[in-house]
């Protein structure tokens, strides 16, 4: 009895002690969980995002929906959204890819793709400074490159990229947008065709791609592309101020590995980031050493004349090979799978982020070029000189998080660096490689963007910081949640954390600029006498009908608060509609919206000025209501009208009217 | 001074010509979809700006379409102008002080009468309503205001006289002065 007394208390000595440590380190748990949910956020960080009501936001972000395929505006400092620009997936809310007139920029030599993964805007410069003219954005999955025309903030062109299978490299412009890039993120068959995917070492390629932009009207043509190794090349950068004429891409899997990369593609202690120098390119062009090889690809062009898009089928590129091109293409080895490639806004350094690593390794531009003069290659890949390492290299930021991704740039001397795994930025000195500040992020950031950041002139004021994982930071929505930008002050010696906003997709890269370089050119209306769609009315006289054969054409107008004509007889079942409308109005502000009751097609938004057209075929007899989707005024609900819709053997009359 | 009388004359005349390049009357209209405002320019001949944002907004309470059809007195009124500056400047060179004073005299009452059909139009534009419109206000006529600023329902209307229309003012003024300081007896 004694001896169970004993054990007794002992045991009871224990539970407590347990008791207490796990108390205490549950205390601890919630101390480190509240650390890691919340930002030290200044007092007045409301006051420096409030954008008063009316009063206009200092900066335009253009943030890209990752996965939803478009492009996102933003204003910053506020955060508000202002326009979701459809690019590579279909929006059913604005006809993008349903009406006749956007459907061809949606076309690929594989056929109609209604979506896409978007992922790198980037602006047009003149002499290194963001212009405000056009924003480009990658399509990654299907490969293409798209402007989007920042007069109207809708999507002009669209090219596609032959030769590659995952266009993530891209289109990151030259100072002067003499070119945007493509790159190949796969390795695929070249030509492609039916083969082993373990012949990946023999038979696949990487190719890189040099788009050629119209100065004057930004039209994009395939200007060459220069095959290589088939690496995964990731991300690019061109160089700007001395280094200008080059273009720097990274690359990870120079193992060649085609299966569980995850593994495969990360034993090399060093991939490589290929430097082609395009200036050198055009002489080798302009020898005629560029090989016309035949490749299948699209060019869709939208025409604001004529506000409809045509695709085009082209039928070969010009192709420079490395081993019949000297001095084309370099490769500096650069530590762990590196991801971004970025070039300093003086256009000397370019920063490797080695994402497995905690280091970042910098390379020296002249360092470069002196290498190249002195031949100091380590060794040869495929007649590319690989570089020495040591005789290119300007330093390493040490130790300054986990996975580094991307490195953007303020103009006065420093870099932001965003860090995965330790979910942060840092800041560093560029050319002594100290780390000034860390700030957390919210969570596991990619990308991160100073307006003007990987151009030749920063604005650095803010930064913004794209997360992948937001976990607990909003109101819970089931199980798919929002990811989010962060927005931080970086005017001072420390990075300030000011917001903290959901965004569309996966908000994968963005470029900034001031709005003073947008809003003088943006355009408030189309004008109608410039309207030159074949099917425009441009008054409501010129409104009709006409049958041609089974086809159906309705010229209607609209304007407030009714459609010209708004009674119409005599279509019959199995008949293919085209509803040409065209919005009369001239007036800022006043887009009218069309639908018809199940006509199994997207409505049309159209803005003043504008024309575009629906097709329906009805199936079935009776009397079809519609009306006018998008409230334009104290009539608007009065905007309405009848189709009736007779048997496929009626012989009721062709009609058409208004007010009778 | 009084030797300028004549040169002061012509040029007060001449200055009339302005109105063929600039506009005499403006009215802007002000509302909430409206924050910076639409505005029509009434010229000598003509009628310019935002006219079908005028009709598309008024034929909502009835009001009839503004077109340069709708207004005789602009294919006229030009040509009363001419002669009044064609006399002018027969006066001013041949004139005696007292044909000075009579275009003076003219100059205003012409101005009068054109001001006179001015208000005259505003008040069928703003009274002769279409029976048939979708908002009616009972007791509501949307006559703009003849001079200065008005509160018609949600719209704060404008009506003042444009850049031409001061130069106008300021022409009589110095062809009055030119009257004042013309020497009685020479020609």
């Amino acid at each position: 009895m004694k001896n169970l007394k004993k054990i007794k208390d002992r045991l009871t000595i224990i539970v407590a002690f347990l008791l207490l440590a796990g108390l205490a380190s549950c205390g601890q748990q919630a101390k480190d969980s509240e650390k890691f949910r919340k930002g030290a956020l200044g007092s007045d960080a409301a006051s420096k995002v409030y954008v008063a009501p009316g009063e206009y936001d200092e900066f335009y972000a253009f943030v890209s929906g990752g996965f939803s395929g478009q492009l996102s505006v933003y204003g910053l400092p506020s955060g508000r959204l202002f326009k979701v620009i459809p690019v590579f997936s279909v929006d059913a809310e604005k006809s993008y890819g349903f009406n006749e007139e956007t459907k061809p920029l949606l076309e690929t030599s594989y056929g109609f793709q209604p979506w896409d993964d978007s992922h790198h805007p980037e602006l047009s410069q003149t002499a290194g400074s963001t212009d405000g003219r056009w924003c480009f954005i990658n399509g990654n999955n299907t490969p293409r490159v798209a402007r989007i025309d920042l007069s109207t903030f809708e999507t002009a062109e669209i090219i596609e990229i032959p030769n590659s299978g995952g266009n993530h490299s891209s289109p990151f412009t030259t100072e002067n947008t003499e070119y945007v890039v493509a790159g190949t993120r796969f390795g695929v068959p070249y030509p492609q065709q039916d083969v082993s995917i373990s012949a990946y070492a023999d038979k696949f390629k990487g190719v890189l791609t040099f788009i050629k932009v119209d100065p004057q009207t930004g039209l994009m043509s395939i200007a060459f592309q220069v095959l290589l190794p088939a690496f995964d090349y990731d991300l690019a950068h061109s160089g700007k101020g001395a280094s200008h004429g080059w273009t720097f891409f990274s690359s990870y899997n120079s193992e060649k590995a085609h299966s569980l990369l995850e593994v495969g593609a990360s034993q090399n202690d060093k991939d490589f980031i290929a430097a082609i120098n395009w200036k050198k390119a055009e002489e080798y062009i302009a020898q005629g050493k560029g090989r016309d090889v035949p490749a299948n690809y699209r060019h869709n062009v939208y025409d604001e004349a004529t506000q409809s898009a045509t695709s085009n089928k082209m039928t070969t590129v010009k192709v420079l090979i490395p081993e019949e091109c000297p001095g084309l293409v370099y490769f500096l080895p650069t530590p762990k799978s590196p991801h971004g490639v970025d070039v300093d806004n003086t256009g000397e350094y370019i920063v490797g982020n080695g994402k497995l690593s905690a280091d970042l390794t910098v390379h020296s531009f002249s360092k470069m070029i002196d290498a190249i003069e002195k031949k100091d290659f380590d060794t040869i890949i495929e007649s590319i000189p690989v570089l020495s390492y040591q005789h290119t290299l300007a330093g390493t930021v040490k130790a300054a998080g986990l996975g580094p991704l991307h490195t953007e740039f303020d103009g006065k001397g420093n870099a932001y660096t965003t860090f995965f795994i330790s979910s942060e930025v840092v800041k560093w000195k560029v050319g002594t490689w100290e780390v000034l500040d860390r700030a957390p992020t919210y969570y596991s950031v990619g990308h991160l963007m100073i307006p003007g950041g990987d151009s030749k002139n920063p604005q650095g004021k803010y930064l913004l910081a794209m997360n992948k994982i937001t976990k607990d930071r909003y109101l819970p929505t089931g199980p798919e949640l929002t990811q989010s930008a962060q927005l931080y002050d970086i005017s001072g010696d420390k990075m300030e954390l000011l917001l903290d906003f959901p965004t569309i997709g996966e908000p994968h890269y963005a470029q900034g600029i001031s709005a003073d370089r947008i809003v003088p050119r943006s355009k408030k209306i189309y004008k109608l006498e410039e309207n030159q769609h074949p099917h425009a009315s441009k008054n409501e006289d010129a409104t009709k009908v006409v049958r041609e054969g089974n086809e159906v054409h309705v010229y209607m107008t609209m304007i407030r608060s009714h459609f010209s004509p708004d009674n119409i007889e005599g279509i019959k079942v199995g008949d293919k509609v085209f509803f040409h409308v065209t919005n009369l109005e001239q007036d800022y502000d006043v887009p009218h919206g069309f639908a018809v009751m199940g006509f199994e097609n997207a409505e049309m938004l159209i803005m003043p000025g504008q024309t575009e057209t629906v097709t329906w075929t009805p199936s079935k007899a009776g009397v079809y209501p519609f009306y006018c989707t998008d409230f334009c005024s104290a009539l608007h609900q009065e905007m309405q009208g009848y189709i009736r819709v007779s048997a496929a053997n009626a012989n009721t009359a062709l009609t058409w009217s208004l007010g009778k | 001074m009084k030797k300028y009388a004549s040169a002061l004359m012509v040029f007060a005349v001449l200055s009339m010509g302005l109105l063929f390049v600039l506009p005499m009357w403006k009215i802007t209209l002000l509302a909430p979809q409206y924050p910076t405002g639409i505005s029509i320019n009434i010229w000598i001949n003509d009628i310019s700006g935002d006219i079908s944002n005028f009709n598309i907004m008024n034929h909502y309470v009835g009001m009839r379409k503004i077109t340069t059809d709708g207004f005789p007195e602009l294919a006229y009124m030009q040509y009363i102008l001419i002669g009044m500056i064609i006399l002018g400047l027969v006066t001013g060179i041949f004139g005696k002080k007292k044909h000075y004073w009579m275009w003076v005299f003219l100059m205003v009452f012409l101005g009068i009468i054109g001001l006179y059909d001015f208000y005259r139009w505003e008040y069928n534009y703003g009274h002769n309503l279409d029976p048939f419109a979708a908002i009616k206000v009972p007791g509501m006529a949307y006559q703009p205001p003849f001079f200065g600023r008005k509160e018609l329902l949600n719209f704060i209307a404008y009506s003042y006289p444009a850049v031409g229309g001061y130069f106008v003012g300021i022409s009589i003024f110095i062809a009055a002065m030119a009257a004042y300081f013309k020497h009685p007896e020479q020609a």
